[in-house]
């Protein structure tokens, strides 16, 4: 048997090949990750509930069908962590708020529902921006995330928790939700693989909804071999889902597999998006993203300049779509049928309703509320609203424009590396610029990769290169982001990761420095026993 | 396009009653510090205006799909006890809560 510390740094590839010849059993597997929790978690806080004994006894399970010969799937044993916005049967579903304190759904996301079908054993619930707004989870009601590369940073958001926790070794595989950057920015930040699908590709039944227009669940992994696998799983059509596309996917897992061994971008076109190409952006961010520019291109790419002049005005649309589709998704919490009741004694139930909203929602699920409320409001409707849902079409149109002249499209992931905790909290505006380069492929309904590609030289921090292909052809951006991977850990003798600090080093040179803001400390509100409370 | 010119600057006034649609108790001191906050961020995502010409039709959703039907049978549903089982408070089958109308209505 492997020792623990092996087992975790193992990929989900690699842990499924050790599974399935039976050297590692899952719950070796999955006790090893929790030990790892229980090891590093204080620090980064990446989950706000474990799974605990309920894993194990889930990971037997696995174990007695493989005996018996009836192994669910080649993932089958593998753990995973689950992003909080995602409904699970047996754990609480908050989406980082605490008006979903201790809800426990009563029916799985489909994306959970085809891991635990495939398998998968489910370690927890990660730690997220409340209701995944946000860039950086110190938006979450139960505090921050912290960045496992430097525990003073952000671990990017909306899913910091999912990025931390496979950047950590605390998961190998995890669960992400990708509204205008929440997988790719948390990825680039922490030097991890994050991949939104096309818009419909996965069923978004059971994900606590944000912007239903926007939304899109997706594999958060240190592989791109391994979000590829996630993938095949979670993907496909779902009739709980009316916008779930019936499409006949290819595996994404043997696009990965082709791509890494061709290690060649022969015949490729690759249009760097010139609204997107940095510009402006941190210089070690652009250095690296150049870097890859060349290494692809060495390789056989044909690398062009493609023009976007409509991505410009993204962010702004962004911002009025999502927040009025938001103030009408969360108009379901009304303290009726769950979630938190304020309740006085004398006053009406729209009084309690108000009372409760509230005493749940954090400051930022507020604004963005009543910012939404607004742009729909009587009187500013087309002005705003409307306007907005034009620029969307014309974000659609420079899309088509571009990938008439290129395969694939390719932007840094996210403008900075990650920044200190609470450097952006007291300016929203600074804050929703961390997703320029992101918003976009949401607006569209394209799929995105995010990869690493290299640690900033001025802070030795890593750098995300975002590739995005035009819709359905979600096996594109494996194809490519493997080869590239396979290329840049040749080049680096081993994967980013490896050059991550080690963690867990409590009382040993005092890895935690104070956090700014008033968030809680880091645990509070959380179950580590595995309660579900 | 527009039927109204937007306003500069949002007001407290304008928050307060925003905060009543969105059934928001929101605190005096939260509205006066969201009135500063909107108004920025209206002022910066007002530039959708500039391209939105009326020949630019309007896009609601990224991948449209039309006739989205399925067979007319019961689905897999929730039964009435998983439906209660979150509720605050619940009685007789039925999620409970306090009056409906108030004294002055």
């Amino acid at each position: 048997m492997a020792g623990e510390a092996e087992l975790v740094r193992l990929t989900a590839a690699q842990l499924a090949e050790r599974l399935d010849r039976r050297e590692v059993s899952s719950v070796e597997a999955v006790r090893a990750h929790l030990d790892r929790i229980a090891s590093v978690d204080p620090d980064v806080h990446a989950y706000l509930h474990v799974a605990g004994e309920r894993a194990l006894q889930q990971a037997e399970h696995v174990d007695r069908d493989r005996a018996e010969g009836r192994a669910a799937s080649p993932l089958a044993g593998v753990p995973v962590a689950i992003k909080d916005v995602l409904c699970t049967l047996d754990m609480p579903s908050t989406a980082g708020s605490r008006i979903l304190e201790g809800w426990v759904p009563p029916y799985d996301a489909t994306p959970v529902a085809r891991l635990r079908s495939a398998g998968l054993v489910p370690l927890g619930k990660t730690n997220m921006d409340e209701f995944a707004m946000g860039s950086s989870t110190e938006h979450s009601a139960y505090g921050p995330t912290r960045n496992p590369w430097d525990l003073t940073r952000i671990p990017g958001g909306s899913g910091g928790g999912s990025a931390a926790a496979v950047a950590a070794f605390e998961a190998p595989v995890a669960l992400g939700s990708d509204t205008g950057g929440s997988i790719r920015q948390p990825a680039a930040v922490t030097g991890t693989v994050g991949v939104k699908p096309t818009y419909g590709g996965v069923s978004r039944y059971g994900s606590i909804a944000l912007a239903s227009s926007l939304d899109q669940v997706g594999p958060v992994s240190r592989t791109v071999l391994d979000a590829a696998l996630i993938h095949d799983v979670i993907g496909g059509h779902d009739p709980h889902d009316a916008t779930s596309l019936e499409e006949d996917w290819p595996s994404f897992a043997a696009a990965a597999r082709e791509g890494a061994a061709a290690g060649s971008f022969e015949g490729l076109r690759i249009g760097v998006v010139h609204q997107l190409d940095g510009a402006g952006f941190q210089a070690g961010v652009r250095q690296r993203f150049g870097e890859a520019l060349k290494r692809m291109a060495e390789r056989g790419a044909e690398v062009v300049e493609v023009q976007a002049p409509n991505f410009e005005y993204a962010l702004a649309a962004y911002y009025l779509i999502l927040p009025a589709e938001a103030s009408s998704n969360l108009a379901r919490f009304d303290a009726v049928r769950y979630g938190l009741r304020v309740d006085p004694g004398d006053v009406t139930v729209e009084q309690m309703t108000a009372l409760s909203r509230e005493a749940g929602f954090g400051p930022e699920v507020k604004r963005r509320i009543i910012l939404g409320t607004y742009a729909l409001s009587a009187g500013y409707y087309d002005a705003y609203y409307g306007s907005a849902q034009q620029v969307r079409t014309l974000v659609q149109r420079d899309f088509d424009a571009c990938f008439a002249q290129a395969d694939v499209l390719v932007s840094p992931s996210a403008p900075t590396t990650a920044f200190p905790l609470g450097e952006k909290l007291a300016d929203p505006m600074a804050m929703y610029l961390n997703d320029i380069t992101t918003i976009p492929a949401n607006l569209a309904g394209v799929p995105g990769l995010g990869m690493p590609i290299g640690l900033a030289p001025e802070d030795g921090l890593p750098v995300g290169l975002q590739l995005m292909s035009p819709a359905r052809e979600d096996a594109r951006l494996y194809r490519v982001a493997a080869a590239l991977e396979a290329v840049l850990e040749a080049e680096w003798g081993g994967p980013l990761l490896d050059r991550a600090p080690a963690l867990g080093l409590h009382g040993a040179g005092g890895t935690i420095r104070s956090t700014p803001g008033t968030a809680p400390a880091p645990g509070a509100g959380t179950e580590p026993d595995g309660g579900t409370a | 396009m527009s039927d109204a010119t937007p306003p500069a600057v949002i007001t407290a006034a304008e928050v307060t009653h925003l905060a009543g649609l969105a059934r928001i108790a929101l605190r005096p001191d939260e509205i006066e510090h969201l009135a500063g906050e909107l108004t920025q961020i209206v002022d910066a995502v007002a530039r959708v205006r500039r391209v939105a010409t009326p020949d630019v039709p309007a896009t609601s959703h990224p991948l449209p799909l039309v006739n989205v039907l399925r067979d007319d049978v019961v689905g897999a549903v929730l039964t009435p006890e998983q439906v209660l089982a979150g509720a605050p408070a619940a009685q007789d089958g039925r999620f409970r809560v306090p009056a409906i109308l108030g004294e002055e209505q």
